[in-house]
């Protein structure tokens, strides 16, 4: 028996459960999946996690800038790296120096935080100070893409093939959306600090799956969302005199044509028009009041990581299942020390602040945050940067079932390669759809002769950091 | 409870499953057989559910049994005849935890109609045949040729109790025919043409004009192109552009010239190694290049080389073949006979391209070997001029023609080419492992199941793919083809004919159509005329409550389909009822309006898009430029494929996105004044009545319904009075797009028109082929 519909199902059956769920107007409305189909992936646990606020580091954070610290670099900082632990190994930019690699030390000081004593660098001084204890630091992550292209396209699919379905797709289709008038999976991007290397709209896309199911991206300039603004001249009330006619005709068409896809093109309408009377709402900061605004450091929403992280709350509490925010300046491959700096800056402060602002709301108790890149950086120095890796980086993850003020894994001295409790993006994958409540063996989809996974054919939950 | 001997209760639970009801299933692979046909009904339980442990795959086989082969003479497993004493019946329905097959731990689980499938089968005597479209494809020749396609459907409608739908009526045959072959709605006066004369003669008449239309070759190149991975930038990390248009005006072009299909291959798979390669033999073999390229400063060599070449083996495997070589690129195929080593000798075929992995300064220097490209026309205009020049003119009339000359020759374009030198070496690697050196290394070779035939060049493999002794490409062809036409495949899988592909509904008639298109010479516009101008094609798309309950998915085709239209084609409807549409036929990628910031995640360098004025605002939406990374967004909505990987198959969906382009899109909202203005400034119509019918009939094809004008009306109304008490915002309205607005209409006269044309072109029936 199947699970789940497939590619080869016809589209008079997706469009009859579809306007089956349309009927029940609720927000339902974009899973296709029934009850029992639903029933048949979930775990035997009721989920903690409703939804995930990805905070993407785009251009591979160091690790051993940030929450990695490792004295032994200190001590060998300048001298040749052993070959010990490079020989074999892939290299991105340093391929031309593969013989003369030194080590570069740490760029910046780190101490203890909090309760918990997590050790952290002086460069994230809020994480540092306000959510030490509310999130869990996995220092051994590891990837197989060295390139950012590559190595986004491997985070957010699990493949580096191009058209497999985006871990955000994944979960809106396995659990539909929580609203009706803005999309289950949004995406959002800033720039700042470093070289801002670009990010495809592959990265969101629901590849094989279902239109329905792909990000849509918040701007901040021009039409919030695509389309989102009626033509100009025409204000709410005379684009609601255009739907409503449509419709009136549509149901006309209906009687002669007899054409149950119909149905389901006025109920779109319908959401696009809600769609268009929300996302003014949810842009605009002027309900906030100024403490919570200082705290994320945003006055509006400016495109900033800050006000990025403000419209992740706004959009957890409406009820979007997948939020991902791309800050796109980490890509450090010289000048290291005030580059981490100043990407640092524009994303600390407001990275803190999400998190105290869903525990203050009660929303952190089903809402899980990632933090982390596509990548770590080399131990390696290249020039007064570092270049990319893949072997080990770190990543931290709050709320919904995972324990709080926790350091899971470990690199070797060097930080070169994760070694103790090594978790690979599958692992990571596997883990997120767990805490929603998913079991991500049985959660396929039949394309191409074959039943696809998130996390393909591996991928194992990481047992000991969920509560 | 009295306990049982495990061995009864096997016993019983099979007995008990032959008195279980019937279960409804698909008409295509039935749930209860009356007699089994293994391809149709055992093949795909062994493929789903054993295959992965006991198939093709031997690093993943478990207890050296393989269930994809026919002998188990000696093991016992499968006993021909008598399913209780065959291990595998009795596995199957074990009660033990550590027996049941499949494991009680696997994904996969057998359904009770399953088992009871596989037991029939082997009382029947467990007759094994080769997947089906391994098997040369073969017909009788009792059917005429004109009449197989009725005839064929119409003996299983027949056995179904079922028969054909009536006929459409005429105004939804026009438009089918007019959407299917060009993409667009047929004119008003193609309409009335089409009422003329019975009703053979007019779908004839009208199917040949617009078989004999370029628009023709604009529509048919839409899903090559999905397929060839066709793009206008690269795809890999800074997504530049570069110089390709000349291959996509070559498809346009050979579809309309009605190129053999075989011919058609050759030239894009091996077009520069033909003796005398003429210059669209040369663009054709662009096809080898039109794959994902990387810029990204620190990628490895070799590592690119590894993914374009795997790209490549995908990409040819599924445009030709249907089949899924692209999974044997880590470990023998799981369910098809395709092994590791076949992967990489089919990407040996490619070895020969001339390329590298990485491409620093791509922008400045370009992607390698590229060649200048003129198109027919201006090169016949050019050898017209030459022989002037011969034609002994005065010296200054020479100089004339020869500076003439040189003003033609800049047209030329260049286009990234595809050259042949001495062959990369190919290794196998293993688990997929660009870095793992242990492989075997191979040169080129069809994948052994299907063909020894010795084969070295990439000319061989063209050749080899279009000949008879290949089973695949004329039923893959067709198969699509039939999709075109019909909405759905006569197998519905288009990208995988192999064994976790679909039975074919009809797999006489698949066979007979490969057969036939083979015959023909590969002549894809004789089968396009077989489709269209057979009775099957032409009946209601109506769904009646009969039909419904027993055939839902319509795989009996007791009627026709209903589909929206492709994201191309939403455009050119658009532009085309308006009379905006420039019906220029090739050229390179235009630029339609876009929103602004839709680039701002591009980088290397920053770009700004900036859409075409003029004419080339107007074009059709196959020559849209494709952006991989960030294609236009109104395609997008409407399913279009980003390009980065081929594509067989697009999606239809139904979004809040899509309603939104089109409310929003300025091209559609321009298109709503055109029509509003050509309704208001066209002669003889009168009044407001008159001006609505003109407007629907433009866009449906059709007189309105009294109840259509009473909506419109009212809203016209409605919108006369607040544009007239504001207006300011007419003349915003009226200011979307670049077309320019006749001076004797007033913003607030056109303004409300605008909002009719809107209503009409968001109209689910606008965008809908019945």
């Amino acid at each position: 028996m199947k699970l789940l519909p497939d590619t080869r199902m016809d589209n008079s059956i997706l469009r009859k459960t579809f306007i089956k769920r349309a009927s029940l107007g609720s927000a339902a409305l974009t899973s296709l999946l029934n009850e029992s189909s639903i029933g048949s992936i979930r775990n035997k646990v009721a989920p903690k996690c409703k939804r995930v606020i990805v905070l993407c580091m785009a251009g591979g954070p160091s690790h051993l800038e940030t929450f990695d610290f490792k004295p032994k670099l200190k001590e060998l900082h300048g001298q040749p790296m052993p070959k010990s632990f490079t020989e074999g190994q892939q290299i991105a930019q340093l391929q031309g120096q593969a013989k003369d690699l030194k080590v570069l030390g740490p760029q910046h000081d780190f101490s203890k935080h909090g309760k918990s004593g997590q050790e952290i660098s002086a460069a994230l001084p809020n994480i540092a100070k306000h959510i030490a204890d509310d999130i869990c630091i996995i220092k051994s992550m590891q990837t197989e893409q060295i390139n950012h292209d590559p190595a986004h396209t491997f985070m957010n699919t699990g493949s580096i093939i191009s058209g497999r379905p985006s871990m955000g797709s994944w979960i809106n289709y396995g659990l539909g959306s929580e609203c009706d008038n803005l999309p289950g999976f949004v995406v959002l991007t800033s720039v700042g600090g470093g070289q801002s290397q670009p990010i495809a709209a592959r990265q969101w896309h629901s590849g094989f799956l279902p239109s329905q199911f792909q990000g849509v991206r918040l701007r901040s300039k021009g039409d919030p969302v695509l389309y989102i603004n009626s033509p100009k001249g025409v204000n709410q009330n005379r684009q609601r005199e255009v739907i409503d006619t449509v419709k009136e005709l549509n149901l006309i068409g209906k009687k002669t044509l007899q054409d149950p896809e119909i149905d389901a093109r006025i109920s779109q309408y319908e959401m696009a028009f809600k769609m268009q009377m929300s996302v003014p709402g949810l842009v605009d900061f002027s309900d906030e009041p100024k403490h919570i605004t200082d705290m994320y450091g945003t006055k509006g929403a400016d495109g900033s990581f800050a006000s990025n992280c403000l419209l992740a709350r706004r959009m957890a509490e409406r009820g979007v299942r997948f939020i991902q925010l791309y800050h796109r300046g980490w890509d450090h491959h010289g000048g290291i020390k005030k580059g981490v700096q100043h990407t640092a800056s524009l994303v600390d402060k407001a990275s803190a602040a999400l998190v105290r602002d869903l525990k203050e709301r009660g929303l952190l108790e089903d809402t899980l945050v990632v933090w982390g890149g596509e990548f770590g950086r080399t131990p390696m120095a290249q020039g007064d940067g570092r270049d990319h890796h893949i072997k080990a980086f770190s990543m931290w993850m709050a709320g919904a079932g995972i324990q709080p003020g926790m350091t899971y894994g470990g690199t070797d001295e060097l930080g070169y390669s994760a070694v103790d409790n090594v978790v690979h993006v599958h692992d990571f994958h596997a883990t997120m759809l767990h805490l929603l409540g998913i079991d991500h063996e049985k959660f396929t989809y039949r394309y191409q002769g074959r039943d696809f996974r998130l996390t393909d054919v591996h991928g194992k939950i990481l047992k000991d950091i969920i509560t | 409870m009295i306990p049982f001997p495990n061995y009864m209760i096997k016993h019983l639970m099979i007995l008990l499953v032959f008195c279980s009801s019937l279960t409804i299933g698909s008409l295509a692979r039935p749930a209860n057989p009356e007699t089994i046909n293994f391809n149709r009904d055992v093949r795909p339980i062994l493929a789903d559910n054993c295959w992965s442990c006991h198939g093709p795959d031997k690093g993943n086989r478990k207890a050296k049994l393989r269930l994809d082969i026919s002998d188990h003479s000696k093991s016992g497993v499968i006993i021909p005849g008598n399913a209780l004493e065959s291990t595998i019946i009795e596995r199957i329905f074990s009660n033990d935890a550590d027996e049941v097959m499949p494991p009680i731990d696997h994904r996969k689980k057998l359904t009770k109609a399953e088992k009871e499938i596989l037991t029939k089968w082997v009382n029947e005597g467990a007759k094994w045949e080769d997947h089906w479209a391994w098997i040369t494809p073969s017909r009788s020749d009792d059917l005429k040729t004109k009449d197989a396609i009725d005839s064929i459907l119409e003996k299983k409608l027949k056995k179904n109790n079922l028969n054909f739908s009536e006929t459409a009526s005429r105004h939804v045959l026009i438009r089918r025919l007019s959407f299917d072959l060009r993409g667009l709605p047929p004119t008003i006066e193609e309409v009335k043409d089409f009422e003329k004369g019975s009703l053979d003669t007019a779908i004839t008449r009208l199917s040949e004009k617009f078989l004999a239309s370029e628009s023709y070759g604009e529509r048919m190149a839409v899903n090559w192109l999905d397929l060839v991975r066709y793009a206008d930038t690269n795809g890999y990390h800074a997504d530049n552009p570069w110089k390709v248009s000349p291959y996509r005006d070559y498809v346009i072009d050979a579809f309309n010239n009605n190129l053999p299909f075989d011919q058609f291959t050759i030239e894009q798979i091996a077009g520069d190694l033909l003796s005398e390669a003429s210059i669209e033999q040369k663009v054709a073999a662009g096809y080898n290049r039109l794959n994902m390229k990387s810029t990204e400063f620190g990628i490895q060599d070799a590592e690119y080389l590894a993914k374009y070449a795997a790209d490549r083996v995908r990409t040819t495997t599924t445009t030709w073949l249907g089949v899924t070589v692209g999974c044997a690129e880590c470990h023998d195929h799981k369910f098809d006979p395709f092994t590791i080593k076949d992967f990489y000798s089919f990407a040996a075929f490619f070895a020969d391209i001339k390329g590298v992995g990485y491409y620093p300064d791509a922008q400045k220097i370009g992607w390698g070997e590229t060649i200048q490209v003129l198109d027919k026309k201006t090169r016949i205009e050019i050898s017209k001029l030459e022989n002037e020049i011969e034609n002994n003119k005065s010296e200054e009339d020479q100089k004339l023609i020869k500076q003439k000359i040189e003003e033609l020759k800049k047209q030329s374009r260049e286009m990234i080419a595809t050259v042949s030198v001495k062959p990369r070496m190919t290794r196998i690697f293993p688990r997929g492992d660009w870095m793992d050196k242990s492989g075997e290394i191979v040169g080129p070779a069809l994948p052994n199941f299907l063909s020894n035939q010795k084969v070295s060049s990439r000319k061989d493999l063209a050749e080899w793919i279009v000949s008879d002794n290949n089973p695949l490409t004329a039923r893959v062809f067709v198969n699509r083809l039939w999709k075109m036409f019909f909405g759905t495949g006569i197998s519905k899988v288009l990208d995988d004919i192999g064994s976790q592909g679909e039975w074919p509904s009809h797999p006489e008639l698949l066979d007979w159509l490969a057969v036939e298109f083979m015959e023909s010479g590969w002549d894809i516009k004789h089968m396009v005329r077989l489709i269209v101008n057979s009775k099957a094609y032409r009946q209601s798309s109506y769904e009646t409550e009969k039909l419904r309950t027993i055939d839902p998915e319509n795989r009996l085709i007791a009627r026709q389909s209903s589909f929206r239209i492709d994201a191309e084609f939403i455009r050119d409807n658009a532009l085309s009822v308006s009379g905006l549409l420039v019906n220029k036929i090739g050229g390179p990628s235009v630029k339609p309006y876009q929103p602004s910031g839709y680039w701002e995640n591009l980088n290397f360098p920053k770009r700004t898009y900036k859409a075409d004025t003029g004419p080339n605002q107007y074009r059709r939406g196959v020559y849209t430029h494709w952006q991989r990374q960030f294609l236009h967004p109104a395609l997008i909505a409407f399913d279009a494929p980003s390009r980065e990987e081929c594509t067989a198959n697009r999606p239809q969906s139904n979004t809040p996105l899509a309603a939104l382009v089109m409310l929003n899109d300025p091209s559609q909202v321009e298109s709503a004044r055109a029509l509003a203005q050509k309704a208001l400034t066209t002669k003889n119509l009168s009044n407001d009545q008159e001006r609505i019918q003109f407007m629907i009939m433009k866009v449906l094809s059709r007189n309105p319904l009294k109840d259509e004008i009473i909506a419109l009306s009212s809203l016209l109304n409605k919108h006369k009075e607040k544009y007239s008490d504001d207006p300011e915002t007419a003349k915003e309205l009226v200011g979307v797009g670049n077309l320019e607005i006749p001076k004797e209409l007033k913003p607030e006269v056109l303004a409300p028109w605008v909002s009719v044309g809107r209503a009409i072109l968001n109209l689910h029936e606008t965008i809908t082929r019945y």
